[in-house]
């Protein structure tokens, strides 16, 4: 097996004095889609952020692309090829759609270009000049995805993309990931619909109060559905 | 052709000054509500910045031989790059604290440099010779050409650095990582660096007031203080943060001062406070203000 | 933390006999200085450290006043007791306006906007006649306390300055340790929980900001009295920067810190007195060095070392 594109090892993380995290091992090789799943306060967030640099106080290993990541503010991470889509989405109000898509620059080569972003969200292209704030909430999870696909980034962590949307707007999101993974993109997602993820991840992990306590692939998933819903408290 | 039994040129005369003092109402409130758009701290110190761009093109004259043009050019270079410097020493260390830390360093700054310059210079002024000569013979008043050149200047400059902010990438940076400066460093910006430059930004913005300054005001010590509670009540009415308010409240409030001066020369002095009450009293996030400062 | 109370009590009586035995010791006049700065400083402590409100124009209180007890005793000739009392109503009135606009905002706006009503009181003090303008009220005589005890002697006024200093500090330390002063430290660390709880976070502040007017109006009062004059100094955007000196200096949200505070910056005051732009140098290195360096002030450092040692002892003795 090939170096993974991202690694975890014995990931340790504290908000203020409470720690987060207790132990986070695991890994994501290029081309992937990887889930976190886990029940709400599980640490899947935290991981996400911890990867990216927004934690103040992480301990343990992170190696992006085989350079060492632990500790590096969010701008080197972000220089590493990686891109976040937080959960709040973080669309800025005060910024037009299409200044919105624009602003993230382009850090590396081999990122989408503007129009092949507005052909994969053509219902962007329609509201480009409208204010961030006057956006759906699907339109607002489809603009936070789309700004972060110019970058060059390679591994995209997503942080529940489907939360509170309808579900026409889940599948649009869905066929969206299928058709990234198909350009390339490497995805780390935190999703809690069981569903979704079981559709579209290859691999999984499950996390429970900071740890690891399963993973495995698409058809543990598809197999042994029950034990892991069980496992997330549905 | 007399308003109210005033004549028309002390109406124009009024105006003018009007004009004046709302160019640098409006250029010292245009740094500030830039420095605190983004950092979120009250640059006390911006009146002494201010006061320290004077003093700088008045030593550039005096030491150098080199004039009022050269001084418009350099002296803003200078103030942006020390102010960058505070920024990157000393501000930088009460990023994640409570802002009043920020105000009161910037006070105390303010402080240090008016105590040092009264400690070398005294309260009285430096003359500083005014670069534009004769001025344009209207029929019923006299516009100073050096007057006229401010006011024009001042417009400009705010302009441009309004188009600057709501226009441009740059200014789309700014404006977001105002909002959320997190995400934007998850995007490879280097946000630190932009707190720096923006701090520059708005203490060269301050510097290129004092210069402009020179030849109208006396250049002393204490011209900065003066005309920095002023400036504080002017931010507050434009909006904190609004840089539309600070320009629109700068200019207005000058004019208000002027024609007040002309009518109510009594209450010329507090009447951009009393303004400022009304405002507060309803609409008290400004008049541009969002609400969320 | 039983260990701490005998030596608080300790402390408390120490500090009393030191300021009763003082004028024996120092010059009656400066001591009395100190106890009214240190009176404004701790009413501003009470604002800014406990309530976490910064007000810039605190000397809009002192200052006013001053100018109103002077104009008591002396043209309308009332009991210095009354005086005093007219001197900080008249302060917490301003407060009450001043607070009505400048609370609805929140953080910096609220500083900002406590310093613009500030400079409209100096200049409203510059220019209305019944201040004096630049000259101020001069001679303001003294009177008899409560008709009988003439307060000429700068002995006797020190005693009741100190009287009514001491009031207003315990007023303080009550009004931090009552239920209300809990709301306030509830408001100060995290006002959209305190409004969650239900409390009318406005009228709290609001109530703060108004006694914090009134005890800085009592310290304005008395200084007219000590030194027999009101001027255009008591209301400028230096006295207040000199308070706020004190109080970051002391250490915010401490009892003693105005205190020390005070001693301080009247101390530098005193011994640069005939250089004011050093003295304002001076203020503005110290102001950034504390900022920088001292955050929590010298009582706050203080108490911190004496927590970190008490942590040793406990530690080595398990």
């Amino acid at each position: 097996m090939s170096e993974p594109l991202l690694r975890v090892q014995d990931l340790a993380a504290w908000y203020g004095e409470t720690q987060s995290l207790q132990r986070i091992d695991l890994e994501v090789h290029t081309g992937e889609v990887v889930c976190l799943l886990g029940r709400n306060g599980a640490g899947k967030t935290t991981t996400l952020r911890a990867i990216m640099g927004l934690l103040a106080r992480c301990q343990g290993r992170i190696t992006i692309g085989g350079q060492s990541a632990l500790g590096l503010v969010p701008e080197k991470v972000a220089r590493l090829g990686v891109a976040y889509c937080p959960e709040e989405r973080g669309i800025f109000a005060s910024l037009s759609v299409e200044e919105n898509l624009l602003l993230p620059p382009v850090l590396a080569p081999g990122g989408l270009s503007v129009d092949e972003i507005y052909e994969l969200f053509p219902n962007l292209l329609s509201r480009r000049a409208s204010g961030g704030s006057k956006l759906s909430g699907g339109e607002q999870q489809m603009l936070a995805i789309a700004r972060i696909l110019r970058t060059g980034a390679k591994l995209l962590l997503l942080d529940e993309p489907t939360e509170g949307l309808a579900p026409v707007i889940v599948e649009a999101i869905g066929r969206t990931i299928t058709q990234l993974q198909a350009r390339g993109f490497t995805i780390l997602m935190v999703e809690q619909n069981f569903r979704f993820a079981s559709r579209l991840a290859d691999r999984f992990y499950v996390i429970d109060e900071g740890c690891v306590v399963e993973s495995g692939d698409r058809h543990v998933l598809a197999n042994d559905t029950a034990r892991i819903e069980s496992l997330l408290g549905v | 052709m007399n308003l109210f039994d005033i004549p028309p040129a002390a109406i124009v005369g009024q105006l003018m000054v009007g004009l004046i003092n709302g160019s640098f109402y409006a250029l010292l409130s245009l740094g500030l509500a830039i420095i605190f758009g983004l950092l979120h701290i009250v640059n006390f110190a911006h009146g002494a910045q201010y006061m320290l761009g004077a003093f700088i093109a008045w030593a550039m004259l005096e030491y150098l031989g080199l004039g009022y043009w050269w001084a418009l050019l350099i002296v803003p270079l200078v103030t942006a790059c020390l102010g960058m410097l505070i920024e990157r020493t000393m501000l930088r260390r009460l990023h994640g604290l409570d802002p009043v830390y920020a105000l009161l360093l910037t006070f105390g700054m303010a402080l240090l440099l008016e105590g040092a310059f009264r400690l070398k210079f005294g309260a009285t002024g430096q003359p500083y010779a005014s670069p534009l000569e004769g001025g344009i013979r209207l029929p019923f008043a006299y516009l100073p050409a050096y007057r006229v050149w401010v006011i024009a200047a001042s417009l400009v400059i705010c302009l441009t650095t309004w188009w600057f902010v709501e226009r441009t990438r740059f200014g789309a940076y700014l404006r977001a990582a105002h909002e959320n400066p997190q995400l934007v460093r998850t995007f490879g910006i280097r946000v630190p660096l932009l707190l720096t430059l923006t701090y520059g930004l708005g203490v060269g913005l301050a510097g290129l007031g004092g210069v402009m300054a020179a030849p109208i005001y006396q250049v002393n010590p204490l011209m900065g203080s003066n005309l920095i509670v002023v400036v504080f009540a002017v931010v507050v009415i434009g909006g904190m943060g609004s840089i539309i308010g600070a320009i629109a409240a700068g200019f207005g409030l000058g004019v208000v001062e002027g024609l007040t001066r002309l009518l109510a020369p009594d209450y010329a002095g507090i009447v951009v406070f009393i303004v400022m009450l009304l405002v507060l009293a309803f609409k008290p996030a400004g008049l541009f203000g969002r609400g969320d400062l | 933390m039983p260990a701490t109370r005998p030596l608080a009590i300790g402390l408390l009586l120490v500090a009393v006999l030191a300021l009763v035995a003082a004028p024996f010791l120092a010059y009656p006049v400066f001591l009395m200085k100190l106890l009214c700065w240190a009176l404004l400083a701790a009413s501003l402590n009470l604002l800014v450290g406990h309530v976490g409100l910064l007000s810039f124009g605190h000397a809009m209180f002192f200052g006013s006043a001053a100018y109103v007890t002077a104009h008591a005793v002396k043209v309308w000739s009332l009991d210095p007791v009354l005086a005093v009392m007219a001197g900080s109503a008249s302060a917490a009135f301003i407060g009450l306006v001043g607070g009505l606009l400048a609370i609805r905002r929140m953080g910096t706006a609220f500083s900002m906007i406590t310093l613009a009503i500030a400079q409209l009181v100096y200049f409203i003090a510059l220019r209305s006649p019944f201040t004096g303008g630049e000259d101020g009220i001069q001679d303001v005589p003294r009177g008899r306390l409560l008709g009988l005890l003439p307060l000429d002697s700068d002995l006797t006024m020190y005693y009741v300055v100190l009287v009514a200093v001491c009031f207003g500090f315990w007023l303080i330390y009550r009004t931090v340790h009552s239920p209300f002063g809990h709301v306030l430290a509830a408001i100060r660390d995290s006002e959209p929980r305190a409004i969650s709880l239900g409390y009318r976070v406005n009228q709290y502040k609001l109530t703060a900001y108004v006694l914090s007017a009134s005890l800085a109006g009592l310290a304005g009062a008395l200084k007219a009295l000590v030194f027999q004059i009101a001027t255009l100094t008591d209301v400028s955007w230096t006295t207040s920067g000199e308070a706020l000196l004190m109080v970051i200096v002391g250490g915010v949200n401490t009892l003693a810190g105005p205190l020390v505070g005070a001693i301080v910056v009247v101390a530098m005051q005193n011994y640069f007195a005939s250089f004011a732009e050093v003295v304002l140098m001076l203020q503005g290195l110290v102001f950034i060095v504390v900022v920088l360096v001292f955050r929590r002030g010298v009582v706050g450092e203080w108490k911190a070392w004496r927590q970190r040692r008490q942590a040793q002892a406990s530690g080595a003795a398990t």
